[in-house]
């Protein structure tokens, strides 16, 4: 995606040049820059407060949280917060943790696998019935998810696996958007020269998929990795509704169980916010990381 | 990629399917081979935990559980038709979740889509600076669960906790959130939304042809006016797509509620049809019903992406046929 990079280069030194050739005639309503800055600056402040808050609120302890007080380098208690965190209910805030790192990271890796696959196989071969059976998939994109999810709790009590691993793992891993997104990617990083080449060379189809396919294409496989990694991370209403066993749990669903024990016991206040704080971490890490994955997968979503 | 990269990769694309079939095409045996094993695994996780569930609720919402002999007999699942729909549908507690889903609606997507497109339009004009360091602390939000979103403006909304509302108050503002939760959950999700939808936006302006910007310049159009009767017409699928998908979603209005709660009284355990859907199954377990509002939430849904489409299709296609 390199090339959305000095496009945006280009497209600042152009509108530069074109800022500088009119700069002589200046207009009444003209916004200055003073104020096309500040308006962004406000705007960024309304998005970043939030985050500010919970960063001091973590550490907290519970008088100062809720009598709103202000933190002073002499009553942070990150520390202690984080102690509490691990030892409250014998540690089980750090096996939800791993529940989350487990459902989000290998479902996110085996469904960008299975959503290139399905991508390529689209974008690559012709047979019959092909658009037709891409319309469902793109059906599939519209449907939402939370009314998929309690028709899936049905079906799963019916087989007897409501209440597994496997209740929220499987379903984690269909992603039709992502099968759209790969087949875009496809078409715009494998050139078809490199795969006739290869069938010239006798590779066998699935050998070519493994060996060149897929190695062409794998900024798009990280970006859907990246879209599906969030959406397993924030699913909420699925886990909800399957999961009753706490040691199944992922952290959304046990902050939301603790949250809703603050009426009757406050010291779970610091345990969800500093837990919430650390909930956090992973996917802002991943999103500043990777910024140009998860432009490009916004911007080959806007193409539809 | 941009919108146009993307455009030539596609036409690329579609001229180098026709090469492949044809270095295929001589080998005809195991021809569907390699994709039936491709598309294999996708295609199984989808019809197990897509279609089979769709058709199992379907299903499932054509039964109602009876008890014979005064309610103490044997539970019988008996065959009722539509009468879980009229139920639903015949319920006020229902219908008024998709009143306050249409007031959510109303309020929330002019709001928002009115945000982040003028945020888009302002990191395009040339005066704006640090455009990377702006998209990503909007985009940042979206990077927080929604749950816990919830949770952080549950709390910035509670008097005593807020630092918010405590500061708007000492200047003589009092704003009581809990008690409102209309625009409470509206706020949460224009925080959470408004830079991802702002990236899609900025996108598409930066791809826009340079040339009919200058040629709007050349005209004597100022930067407000280009961006108006110029940028905003030119990047208008995005637009729409942008208000589907946020219709879409508004639909499954779920967590944020949820979380609010617990803080504010105003919000009922039914105050969406997901909501109704959710304690049909898990408070009342009445299957029958939970699975007729599901399906009625996944038509509407439907119906609302059909209608949209159809509605921006015609309008464009009418245009070119004027343009002719």
């Amino acid at each position: 995606m390199s090339a959305v990079a000095t496009k945006e280069t280009d497209t600042a030194q152009e509108t530069g040049a074109v800022r500088s050739a009119t700069a002589g005639r200046s207009r009444p309503w003209s916004l200055s820059k003073t104020a096309v800055n500040g308006a962004l600056v406000l705007v960024t402040v309304y998005t970043l407060l939030p985050l500010g808050w919970l960063l001091t609120a973590a550490a907290k302890n519970t008088p100062d949280l809720l009598g709103g007080n202000g933190l002073t380098p002499s009553n942070v208690h990150l520390v202690q917060n984080l102690h509490d965190l691990a030892t409250q209910d014998g540690g089980i805030y750090f096996r939800w943790y791993l529940n989350s790192l487990l459902y989000a990271g290998l479902g996110a890796l085996l469904c960008a696998l299975v959503c290139v696959c399905a991508g390529y196989a689209f974008e690559v071969y012709r047979f019959r019935g092909k658009e037709k059976l891409f319309g469902l998939v793109l059906l599939g994109v519209l449907v939402p998810t939370t009314a998929l999810a309690l028709p899936m709790y049905l079906l799963a009590s019916e087989i007897g696996v409501v209440d597994t691993f496997w209740a929220v793992f499987i379903p984690s891993l269909v992603f039709p958007f992502g099968v759209y997104l790969s087949r875009v990617f496809c078409a715009g990083y494998i050139p078809g020269e490199v795969l006739e080449a290869a069938r010239m060379d006798g590779a066998k189809e699935l050998r070519i998929f493994w060996s060149i396919g897929l190695r062409m294409v794998m900024p798009g496989f990280v970006t859907v990795f990246l879209f599906q990694f969030t959406a397993i991370w924030n699913n909420f209403f699925l886990p909800l509704v399957m999961l009753s066993n706490t040691k199944l749990f992922p952290v959304s669903l046990g902050l939301y169980v603790w949250n809703s024990q603050t009426h009757g016991n406050p010291e779970f206040y610091p345990l969800v916010v500093t837990g919430s704080l650390l909930a956090v971490v992973p996917l802002v890490v991943a999103f500043v990381a990777l910024q140009r994955h998860w432009k490009a997968g916004l911007t080959a979503g806007s193409v539809k | 990629m941009s919108l146009r990269t993307a455009d030539t990769a596609r036409t690329a694309g579609t001229a180098r399917t026709a090469g492949t079939a044809r270095a295929v095409a001589p080998r005809r045996r195991g021809r569907y081979g390699a994709p039936a094993v491709l598309l294999a695994p996708f295609l199984t996780l989808f019809t197990a935990a897509t279609l089979v569930p769709i058709g199992y609720a379907v299903y499932l919402s054509l039964f109602t559980e009876h008890r014979s002999g005064l309610g103490f007999g044997p539970v019988q699942t008996v065959f009722t038709g539509l009468g879980n729909y009229t139920r639903a549908l015949g319920d006020p507690v229902f219908r008024g979740g998709f009143t306050t889903i249409a007031e959510y609606c109303l309020l929330y997507i002019p709001v928002m889509v009115g945000l982040s497109l003028t945020v888009a339009l302002l990191l395009d004009s040339a005066l704006a600076r640090a455009k990377r360091f702006f998209q990503l602390a909007l985009f940042l939000p979206h990077a927080v669960p929604g749950i816990i979103a919830a949770l952080i403006w549950a709390y910035l909304y509670t008097p005593g906790i807020s630092p918010v509302v405590g500061a708007l108050g000492s200047a003589g503002v009092h704003v009581d959130l809990l008690g409102h939760p209309l625009p409470a959950v509206v706020n949460m999700a224009v925080w959470e939304w408004t830079g991802y939808n702002m990236v899609i936006f900025f996108a598409g302006l930066q791809a826009l042809p340079r040339e009919v910007l200058e040629a709007a310049l050349v005209d004597g159009a100022g930067p407000l006016r280009t961006a108006l009767s110029i940028k905003l017409p030119l990047i208008k699928a995005s637009i729409t797509m942008v208000c589907l998908f946020t219709l879409i979603g508004s639909l499954q209005l779920f967590t944020e509620p949820m979380i609010l709660q617990g803080a504010s009284s105003q919000v009922t355990t039914n105050w969406t049809p997901n909501m109704f859907a959710y304690s049909a199954a898990f408070g009342r377990n009445d299957y029958g019903l939970a699975a007729a509002s599901s399906v009625m939430l996944a038509l509407a849904a439907a119906a609302l992406s059909f209608i949209v489409t159809r509605v921006t299709r015609t309008r464009s296609e009418r245009r070119t046929e004027a343009a002719r």
